[in-house]
């Protein structure tokens, strides 16, 4: 019994271990046939949604742009990253390639394949901005004492950012990188949907005094800007400052009719500068537009700007309170022959402003304008001349006089070469005698073209 | 007093929103567009075009007058591909018009159905000219694209005026199928010309090359948007002797003077060929466009002998 009992307990004993060993020997096995299968497996799959990505792409392309680009078989396009690979990272040492557009060969174009760069990772940089850099290089030769520039300067950087915020709404930002540092140029919302035909504007912004306080220096005709526009406007920087505009058009049966009334801080360069929180300035502006011909139109404009000036000592009455009144008056003619666009015209243009400024020494009145004419002569020629005279703004007894003309080539339509022969002959005696150059050049996206 | 009451009320009505149920106002950023709206609009729409037939639609001005125009648009049809980014985008936003901002209902991109040759594949750069990073935007000029244009322009419509839904579907069909007998025509009188080489002064003709079989070895551009320069004239007119071109094709907003000089060193029939409806007198609607282009083509084709 006791035997039977041990043979029964080392059977048993034996067979568990027998058992247990048996299975200790199958179960690695088993487990790497089932982790192989299973790889196996999930390569299948990868291969498939690869396979299946890769298909839909092209209908997608299909989808898009009408034209299908088959890809060879086997090979995967570009476009999509072999499977399990990151999106955006290509193998190493692997250049992806592209096929030059049909029709760029034979034109000069490039040949062969072209680098493809961040392909895969496009699809998140849908929503970006359009991004631009202007550059604009200046240089200066000849005599002036009373406001010499730099011989050689790289001017302004400017870099815009532009796009729709929602459906209601666009932002553009405007930076220049200057030689002295970093400017918020402009800085804006427009809201281009609101009830009653209000075009708004929100942001830090060119204020609408006149035609040439508005542009940006890339789009001036000249590689300076007008005396008057120094004398009474604020110069380069201008009248721009943090605030809010709305413009209406007016309807009525004649004409192209817009009115804009703009509220800023009041701080503009030397033109405005608030010492209270109430010192706000207000621009005005009527713009009356009408076509003459098909080819023919003329633009008028009338402005009016006020704020406080710098004239104010304290925050009080006391010292007084000394505001500037400034009026303008602007007429812009431009023949542009529709079949031949591309290859002439002529804009015509000119401001008269005047200014009235309270200072300790009492009212100062000072007027001044600019007339200018500028023709293109071919696709890449324009030439052109300006006539300067103006009183200075705080003495409009001292009167600049001058004029300037200029010769523009534009290799294309992203660089332009500008020289500009520039006379002043300053109130106090100085006369400035300046052959001006200039280089601009865009990249990135392409931006509208002013008018 | 009661007369300026009177005023003021005429004044509101005057500049509410228009009924409902009114034409609609459509304003088309080219001839052609506007044309293939009018096929599709009939007597229910208005149509306006900003940009002139025989006028370069990649440097419009942006005239304050066109604003006035946009401002009363409900639909608004755009070439689309980039073609009028050089101009159209300041328009919209000085519109003051929410039906047709990008994305709105009233706004109509008629590049989406069409087929669009030249998309670049690869990385772009200036340095190839002004290429449109979309495809060439002149797709218009194939009577294919016409249909899906029109299909385009159709389904817009039919979204904003349901109640005339069947007036512009059936106006589409008869459209459709107009175009297609004409096609057919157009096609026959081609088909003996089939693989001509031809050179074109700016790339407005690859949609209509391939409809057509016409084979563009050239561009006297040497390249897009930039005007001729001497070394590529000569080749091109190397190459033109090479492969015996004999047609020069030119919208009529390019100068003719270096078309002119090639056509003189070659022997090549210098062919002024509207690209757009409106591009001369004679081309004012959308098949005048084909009529006109392919019987200039062959014409000049007898007359040069080239084969």
């Amino acid at each position: 019994m006791r035997v039977t009992r041990f043979v029964c307990a080392a059977t048993t004993a034996a067979m568990l271990l027998g058992g247990s060993s048996a299975s200790a020997q199958e179960t690695p096995q088993a487990l790497r046939q089932e982790i192989d299968q299973l790889r196996r497996d999930f390569e299948a799959l990868k291969q498939q949604y690869g396979d299946r990505l890769t298909a839909l792409e092209v209908k997608l392309a299909a989808a898009e742009g009408g034209q299908v680009t088959q890809p060879a078989p086997g090979a995967p396009p570009t476009a999509a990253p072999p499977a399990g690979q990151p999106p955006g990272q290509q193998p190493p040492g692997q250049q992806p390639t592209a096929q030059v557009p049909p029709g760029a060969e034979g034109a000069g174009g490039p040949t062969g394949a072209l680098p493809v760069y961040g392909a895969a990772a496009g699809g998140s940089k849908v929503f970006n901005p359009d991004i631009a850099v202007i550059g604009d290089f200046l240089g200066a030769s000849g005599h002036n004492t009373v406001n010499p520039q730099p011989s050689l300067e790289m001017h302004e950087s400017e870099a815009s950012f532009q796009a729709v915020v929602d459906p209601y709404a666009r932002a553009d930002f405007f930076i220049s990188f200057g030689e002295s540092g970093v400017d918020l140029e402009e800085g804006y919302l427009t809201l281009t949907s609101l009830p009653g035909g209000l075009l708004t504007k929100v942001g830090k912004m060119r204020s609408a005094f006149g035609k040439v306080n508005t542009l940006h220096n890339h789009v001036l005709p000249w590689t300076d800007r007008p005396v008057v526009i120094n004398n009474l406007v604020g110069g380069e920087d201008g009248i721009s400052d943090a605030g809010i505009s709305v413009a209406r058009l007016i309807p009525n049966p004649w004409l192209f009719l817009e009115a804009t009334g703009q509220i800023f801080r009041g701080d503009s360069s030397d033109v405005f500068k608030a010492n209270r929180r109430d010192e706000v300035s207000y621009v005005g502006h009527v713009r009356g537009y009408q076509d003459i011909t098909e080819s023919t139109n003329i633009d008028l404009g009338f402005s009016y700007a006020r704020g406080h000036n710098d004239a104010e000592l304290g925050h009080d009455d006391f010292f007084g309170v000394f505001t500037t009144n400034l009026y303008g008056v602007d007429a812009t003619l431009r023949w542009r022959p529709l079949q031949r666009s591309i290859y002439h015209s002529f804009v015509g243009r000119g401001e008269w402003i005047v200014s009235r400024r309270d200072q300790l020494s009492g009212l100062q009145r000072a007027n001044g304008f600019y007339v200018s004419g500028d023709y293109q002569f071919g696709r890449r020629w324009f030439t052109g001349v300006r006539i300067d005279r103006s009183g200075r703004a705080t003495d409009g007894s001292l009167i600049d006089t001058g004029g300037a003309a200029t010769l523009t080539y534009w290799p294309s339509e992203f660089s332009q070469v500008r020289g500009e022969y520039r006379r002043i002959n300053y109130a106090l005696g100085e006369t400035a005698n300046e052959l001006l150059f200039q280089f601009q050049f865009s990249i990135g996206a392409h931006g509208a073209h002013p008018f | 007093m009661k007369h300026a009451f009177i005023l003021v009320i005429a004044l509101l009505a005057a500049t509410g929103p228009a009924a409902a149920q009114g034409k609609l106002n459509v304003v088309a950023t080219t001839e052609d567009l506007a044309a293939i709206a009018r096929e599709i609009g009939g007597d229910r729409i208005t149509v306006e075009s900003i940009a002139r037939g025989y006028q370069d639609p990649h440097f419009v001005e942006a005239k304050p007058s066109f604003i006035l125009k946009l401002q009363k648009a409900d639909v608004l049809v755009v070439v689309g591909r980039e073609l009028e980014i050089g101009w159209l985008p300041p328009l919209i936003t000085q519109s003051r018009n929410s039906k047709i901002q990008p994305g709105a209902d009233g706004y109509v991109d008629a590049s989406l159905q069409a087929s669009i040759l030249e998309i670049p594949t690869g990385q772009i750069t200036r340095a190839m000219g002004d290429v449109h990073p979309l495809g060439n935007p002149h797709y218009w000029l194939d009577p294919e694209n016409g249909k899906r244009i029109g299909k385009e322009i159709a389904d817009k419509f039919s979204a904003l005026r349901p109640n005339d839904r069947a007036t512009f579907e059936q106006r589409l069909a008869d459209f459709s199928s107009r175009l297609d007998a004409a096609e057919k025509k157009w096609l026959a009188q081609m088909a003996p010309y089939k693989g001509l080489k031809v050179v074109t002064y700016h790339r407005s003709f690859p949609n209509f090359a391939e409809r057509f079989g016409l084979d563009i070895i050239g561009y006297v551009e040497p390249r897009p948007g930039i005007p001729p320069t001497p070394q590529h004239t000569l080749d091109l007119i190397n190459e033109m002797k090479r492969q015996n071109v004999k047609i020069v094709m030119v919208e009529p907003y390019f100068d003719l003077k270096t078309p002119n000089s090639i056509g003189r060193e070659t022997g090549a029939q210098v062919l002024v060929m509207p690209p757009s409806v409106g591009g001369t007198k004679d081309v004012t609607d959308y098949f005048k466009l084909f009529d006109y282009d392919i019987n200039l083509l062959i014409e000049a084709i007898k007359k040069s002998g080239a084969k």
